[in-house]
């Protein structure tokens, strides 16, 4: 069984996004992303500044076992990266709610509703 | 129907996350399998591979089979002596990849890999069965198997199995004996010492129970693949299959040509030379070498068989197929999601008994 926190919001294709008091939303892959990839190895990350589209893959994590794509969950600007993740890929299998991997500075916060609560993915995951 | 091992509740009462590998339900890893790679190389650790099939070649005219069936020659296998073979078909194509064990008077036990294994049988017995040969072909996919590898794996069996110790402490590497109920072989599939086990399945729990509380770590198809990369063993199915001759696959050195043997393959060899070189590459910065990935050498195309993460070198390796003259320590650049990545060109093995060596 994932952990998947009743506070944050979630993409169909894994991704996990917490609104921030400074109007950023942070962004990493769900518990149940890390299981399915298992250990991860690298971890390409966006440029900051760069814009980004909903929906668009921005950044990829690599486990030993397959490559796979990041999307991002919202459209907006790219206002920083964990260099941690990239550095310690095995971070975000130890704890990938505390291991995020960018942050976005969006075009439209109110777009966050647009995703899944907890409830809502841990139906997408059938579980 | 998916078809499970012996092992197989003991992989489940430990969570293991199974996958089907070619209709077996497997272990993949048992929670990390880069802590499983690095166990065998310091310490020890067991990979249940009971999917594998040994059969059984016993009769007067097993000798000149086994000359005729593989591309490397039995002819001067003393009893308890292993060897490492392809299989070939007419085309020079390798139908699989194996190890004999001779076990004198006339018996040999050949092991094959899970995937092929029902299509080696039906070829071996067309073969036998063509050529008018005496022998009888017994597959015993009954037994339990499992390896017990890392610099410790030999002492930690020993703990498991006291009778076993006497008979096989002397035995050298690449040997095998039946000791009491157990096969025991000094031989692997991770560049590491050990011993692979081939047992009655009634025996398997038990064994498995007392391996694990002299703390052997259960390892997972995911560890054993990047150990054997890193070792530069070849997989089948992915480095080499029918459609390709093991001189472009790095295994010429198990083709012997120098006498007039008559193997499956042989004419077919001879008349295509080698077209591509085997070898190794390092990549240079982050990322992972993936199969199928394009290499681009100063004089053309090149392509990975197999890549991966190694654990041990904590960077990218690959095995892959290359232009004749590309050369060791040669720069290449390797075509990742559309972009190019700098890479140098190594001779494998990559890590041979918990060292690196390129």
């Amino acid at each position: 069984m994932s952990n998947i926190p009743a506070d944050l919001k979630y993409a169909k294709t894994h991704e996990w996004s917490r609104l921030e008091a400074d109007g950023t939303v942070t962004v990493g892959i769900t518990d149940h992303a890390q299981y399915l990839l298992g250990d991860l190895v690298f971890i390409e990350l966006p440029e900051p500044g760069k814009q980004v589209s909903a929906g668009k893959e921005i950044a990829v994590v690599e486990s030993v076992k397959a490559a796979s794509d990041i999307y991002a969950p919202l459209s907006g600007t790219i206002s920083a990266v964990n260099q941690d993740a990239a550095d310690m890929p095995e971070r975000v299998n130890n704890d990938a709610y505390a291991t995020w991997l960018f942050k976005i500075q969006p075009d439209n916060a109110a777009d966050l509703d647009q995703l899944l609560d907890a409830a809502g993915y841990q139906q997408e995951i059938g579980e | 129907m998916t078809k499970t091992t012996p092992f197989n509740s003991a992989h489940h009462l430990l969570n293991a996350r199974m996958v089907d590998f070619h209709g077996w339900e497997m272990p993949l890893h048992y929670g990390s399998q880069i802590e499983e790679h690095h166990a065998v190389r310091r310490d020890c650790g067991m990979f249940d591979i009971s999917h594998m099939c040994a059969i059984d070649a016993i009769g007067l005219d097993a000798k000149p089979f086994m000359q005729r069936l593989l591309a490397n020659d039995v002819e001067k296998l003393r009893a308890g002596k292993a060897l490492y073979s392809c299989m070939l078909n007419e085309a020079g194509g390798v139908l699989d990849d194996l190890i004999a064990y001779y076990l004198g008077g006339g018996r040999y036990r050949i092991v094959v890999n899970a995937a092929t294994a029902e299509k080696d049988i039906d070829w071996m017995k067309a073969c036998a069965a063509g050529w008018k040969m005496q022998l009888a072909l017994t597959p015993r996919c009954d037994l339990a198997m499992l390896a017990v590898q890392g610099p410790n794996a030999r002492e930690t069996v020993w703990q498991a199995l006291p009778d076993i110790r006497d008979a096989t402490t002397a035995m050298a590497p690449f040997h095998a004996q039946q000791v009491g109920d157990y096969f025991v072989a000094r031989t692997g599939y991770t560049g590491e010492d050990g011993f692979e086990l081939t047992f009655s399945a009634q025996h398997a729990e038990t064994l498995w129970q007392r391996l694990l509380e002299l703390g052997v770590r259960p390892c997972g198809l995911g560890a054993r693949d990047t150990l054997r990369l890193e070792a530069g063993m070849n997989l089948y199915g992915q480095d080499m299959d029918e459609s390709v001759s093991p001189l472009d696959a790095g295994l010429g050195w198990t083709v012997v040509f120098d006498t007039a043997r008559e193997f499956v393959g042989r004419s077919a060899l001879l008349s295509r030379p080698r077209q591509s070189q085997f070898l190794g590459l390092v990549l240079d910065g982050g990322g992972v070498l993936r199969p199928q990935q394009k290499v681009f050498t100063a004089t053309g195309e090149g392509l990975i068989t197999s890549g991966t993460f190694s654990p041990t070198m904590e960077k990218s390796i690959a095995l892959a197929r290359l232009p004749l003259d590309s050369t060791m320590g040669d720069t290449v650049e390797v075509e990742i999601r559309g972009k190019r990545h700098s890479a140098h060109i190594v001779k494998p093995p990559f890590v041979r008994n918990g060292r690196i060596l390129v």
